[in-house]
């Protein structure tokens, strides 16, 4: 059988610690090992943003960082934004006012893309936020409301 | 129009979908974990066309972690061939793996199945296939050429259904006619990308002699009579679940070859065997969209009217029959008027085979290249004619004193007022402004262009004679409405929504017929054992038929609470009222809530004469015909010359597919629509050398549209009901699509027309434009 490394990754707040092939990558790691599946596989090669988490706060695409580039690290997926139904966070709340999401299938790594972006820039405009999340492929919405959702989120973050 | 008084519907109201979407708590089939589960891989074609000599699993199954390695030699006799909804006499079947031939690039050859995903990949990297090329056939038009190389030995050409509809009328009319043209038009092949690709989990429990197949798929009714058929299941004993699906557009009504082969590994295997597959399978090997020709001859008066018009469609269906495949193209003939009176149509449409994945539906099947056909026409005629788009248009609409309008070729249009969504358009868009601005920025040198579309289409397909025996589905649907002894409700209906809400709409129809709340609602879908025979998601019937068939399940238990509430008011039926959730006896003060005439139905209706306990009804509405939303929209863009960019400005939709349910729900698919409309007429396409290699099987080749590329849309929409079902509302889902492709286009032509271009195949790249530009610059 494949050598094991162990990892130890903080993900969520939550410290794991699991042996795993080299080879694996992190979305694997999240989705086999920790049953975080609203991490999505979307493409395979960094190009559609499905599987975008947060790597020591900054959004990154899971499906090309290997679980070991994590170690010792921290981890945010779409489940560690709300730990139940009544404390979402502003974009989650944003997206079902404004109708962000037909499918789901983007969702998870489309909120945690633009998480980085209000986190950089809380107030963008609407061109500031298309060019966010152009790593990201929604193929449902047409993307429309899914700026007004995030404009939704960075409009009630300001007003808290 | 509704059953019900609207107090939800019609209203914005955010999905119930939703919590779960948001919070990444969906179970998407990937998501599905099982003990003892398996992975499978595949092995496919690297070549378009050839023999195979031979398949070596040696290594592969020596793997560590391999369980199985089967190819078709392991399972024939065993196996019936990939599913099919409509037979050809004399064509061939399609076997579930090679049966010696290959006859596209991504052809599944043999199956790797191991303890995890990896193993499974690196065993399938392992089995050895030895292909003899030959020669394949890739280009649609070579390969209706009698000496073309053939996909298939035994028949005698590529050509897999052959359907002429000549009419002496519109020769008549095309020798009278003031003039005629003529435009060859490219709707090119696109691949679908639901975001979520094909995924398949198989679980045989030899125990009950069950099979349960959660699958990514628009249409589980149909993959549980289809797997039923194919492996000699009966379907009693399989359970089909449609979990969270990530988008389908079309592609996810098929039952897969590789949905059947899973079944029968798990079956032999005694275990679960899940597989998902990759983006670049995806593309090889999930089934594509379009792949027209078209050639069309327009006869029109001075004037601008349109007379007749004689087309020959050349559709690509690939390397087999997908489900619906060979009769997509048909469609386009029926659709080709448009929301246009024209006089007499001729038409040849040809599918045939080549050396390259199955086409299939995709979001419009049919129609979108039928729109974009009469749209380009029109806008052809107004600048032969030197007529204004708008004016051509008006001076051929069908009249809305007109419908029902049985057009010559052979649809009927519901109802149709198409100057009432123009006008609305027009005065949205600011069209005579935005006309002036144009003529002076054509003098400041600049291309900008306005394109239109004016359109109609088909939803909710009706009725169901004429289905053939193989689909094991009509175009009805089917709803039960089963409210609990609390008075709470559970709807189970046969449409299997991806995306489009329905769990939403369903509750609001619930909220409105019984008073109560949409979180007192919960709407079952997309599992075969839970819900009564269904036929699914596609063809924008969800509303039009599915959620008529809801109002009628509703009408029925309503009449029942009604009976009830009467017996127990001690009151002639005809003396009771209802409103807002509560049963009154005229002129008195004695009333019964829904909530108490649920408790009644179960706990005391013994008591009521004729009457069984239990207050649940079950419905099927089968649309007695088809329902024709219809818009106008427009575009406006500029080009620069220096690259042949396009940039869209403008785009205004104005929409109308009759009564409204939730406007949110409807805007989000009217913007995803017209969105991946656009992906089509500037960027999207599947793309095959000559050999039959796929050069657009990554995200890196194959253009999906991305956010930054529109500008804010301008959406409205009028309202012009349907009678053919009790709801009033027509259809939503492919609308979008189906307008914006020759609207881009349209638009784009415009900006090029001043240096003498009447035609720009899609999709419009820039290098496209570019070379089209120095071309009519050169002469």
């Amino acid at each position: 059988m494949p050598r094991s490394v162990p990892v130890a990754i903080t993900v969520n707040g939550s410290k794991t610690e699991r042996e795993v092939e080299p080879r694996t990558l992190l979305v694997h790691f999240l989705r086999e090992e920790l049953d975080l599946t609203g991490v999505h596989i979307g493409c395979e090669s960094t190009l559609c943003g499905a599987c975008t988490v947060h790597l020591n706060g900054r959004a990154v695409k899971s499906c090309t960082v290997l679980a070991v580039q994590a170690d010792g690290q921290d981890v945010t997926t779409i489940e560690g934004l709300a730990q139940d139904a009544d404390a979402l966070h502003p974009l989650q709340v944003g997206f079902w006012e404004k109708h962000g999401l037909q499918c789901g299938y983007c969702t998870p790594g489309m909120i945690m893309a633009a998480k980085q972006l209000l986190d950089d820039n809380p107030n963008p405009s609407e061109a500031e936020i298309r060019e966010a999340i152009d790593g990201n492929i929604c193929r449902c919405t047409g993307y429309q409301q899914i700026v007004d959702a995030v404009q939704h989120a960075a409009e009630a973050a300001g007003a808290a | 129009m509704t059953t019900f008084r609207p107090n939800s519907v019609g209203k914005p109201i955010k999905r119930r979908e939703d919590p779960r979407l948001i919070r990444g708590l969906a179970t998407y089939t990937d998501d599905v974990k099982l003990p003892r589960m398996t992975y499978a891989a595949f092995v496919r074609s690297d070549f378009a066309a050839g023999e195979i000599r031979s398949i070596d699993t040696t290594a592969a199954a020596a793997r560590p972690g391999v369980v199985g390695v089967y190819t078709y030699a392991d399972m024939d006799g065993q196996v019936g061939a990939t599913p099919i909804g409509v037979a050809i006499p004399g064509m061939p079947d399609h076997p579930l793996l090679a049966d010696g031939r290959v006859l596209y690039v991504g052809h599944p050859v043999a199956v790797v199945v191991a303890e995890s995903p990896y193993a499974a990949r690196d065993a399938a990297a392992a089995v050895e296939v030895d292909i003899e090329p030959r020669e394949a056939v890739v280009d649609v038009e070579a390969a209706i050429a009698p000496d073309a190389p053939r996909v298939y030995d035994e028949l005698d050409s590529n050509i897999c259904l052959q359907v002429p509809a000549p009419n002496p009328e519109a020769d008549k009319l095309f020798e009278q006619a003031d003039q005629t043209l003529s435009i060859r038009l490219l709707n090119q092949r696109v691949a679908p990308f639901p975001m979520e690709g094909r995924a398949t989990c198989a679980h045989w429990e030899e125990g009950p002699g069950k099979l349960t197949i959660w699958t990514s798929n628009q249409a589980p009714h149909s993959v549980k009579q289809q797997i039923a058929m194919c492996l000699g299941i009966p379907e009693i004993r399989i359970r089909a679940i449609a979990p969270e699906v990530g988008g389908g557009f079309g592609a996810k009504i098929p039952t897969y070859a590789e949905d059947a082969l899973l079944c029968w590994v798990s079956r032999d295997l005694r275990r679960p065997v899940k597989w998902s597959e990759t983006r670049t399978e995806n593309l090889l090997g999930m089934t594509h969209g379009r792949g027209h020709v078209e050639k069309i001859d327009v006869a029109f008066q001075s004037d601008g009217r349109v007379l007749a018009l004689k087309g020959q469609t050349i559709a690509d269906i690939g390397a087999f029959r997908s489900f619906f495949g060979p009769f997509i193209a048909l469609s386009t003939h029926t659709m080709s008027c448009g929301c246009y009176d024209i006089k007499a149509v001729a038409w040849e449409t040809s599918s045939v085979f080549t050396n390259t994945m199955a086409t299939e539906a995709y979001r419009g099947a049919g129609r979108p290249e039928a729109a974009y056909i009469i749209e380009r026409v029109m806008d052809e005629v107004a600048a032969a004619t030197g007529i204004d788009p708008v004016a051509v248009r008006r001076r051929n609409f069908i009249s809305k004193d007109a419908f029902p309008h049985t057009t010559p070729s052979g649809a009927t249009y519901d109802t149709g007022d198409y100057e009432k969504s123009l006008n609305r358009m027009i005065e949205l868009a600011g069209y005579d402004e935005a006309r002036e601005a144009q003529r002076r920025a054509r003098d400041d040198g600049r291309l900008v262009g306005i394109g239109l579309a004016t359109f109609t289409e088909v939803c909710g397909l009706g009725p169901s004679t004429g289905t053939a025996p193989q689909q094991r589905m009509g175009t009805w649907e089917s709803a039960t409405v089963r409210v609990e002894p609390s008075g709470n409700v559970t709807v189970y209906t046969g449409i299997s929504p991806h995306g489009q809400g329905q769990e939403t709409v369903f509750a609001q129809q619930v909220s409105d017929a019984f008073g109560v709340g949409l979180d007192d609602v919960v709407v079952v879908h997309g599992d075969t054992d839970q819900v009564q025979h269904g036929v699914g998601t596609f063809g924008s019937r969800g509303i039009a038929v599915g959620g008529a068939a809801l109002d009628m399940a509703l009408v029925k238990v309503h009449a029942k609470a009604t009976r009830i509430a009467a017996h127990h008011l001690d009151a002639p039926v005809d003396q009771i009222g209802y409103e807002d959730g509560e049963f009154t006896v005229s002129g008195t003060d004695r009333k019964l809530t829904f909530r108490q005439v649920a408790e009644m139905a179960h706990l005391w209706n013994v008591n009521v004469p004729g009457e069984e306990p239990g207050l649940e009804a079950v419905a099927r509405f089968e649309p007695s015909a088809t329902t024709f939303p219809f818009g106008a929209h427009l575009c406006q863009v500029e080009i620069d010359p220096e690259s042949g960019e396009i940039e869209i400005q403008r785009y205004v939709a104005v929409d109308d597919f009759g009564e409204v349910m939730n406007p949110m729900l409807a805007d989000g698919q009217r913007l995803g629509g017209v969105v991946q409309g656009i992906g089509q007429a500037m960027w999207e396409e599947v793309q095959y050398d000559e050999g039959g290699q796929l050069l657009s099987g990554t995200l890196m080749d194959y253009a999906v549209p991305r956010a930054k590329r529109f500008p804010r849309m301008e959406l409205d929409n009028t309202v012009t009901p349907t009678p053919i079902n009790p709801l009033g509302a027509k259809g939503i889902g492919e609308l979008g699509t189906i307008g914006a492709t020759p609207c881009i286009v349209n638009a784009i032509v415009d900006a090029l027309r001043p240096l003498g271009i009447d035609n720009v195949d899609m999709p419009a790249k820039p290098e496209r434009i570019w070379r089209a530009i120095q071309a009519a610059t050169a002469n």
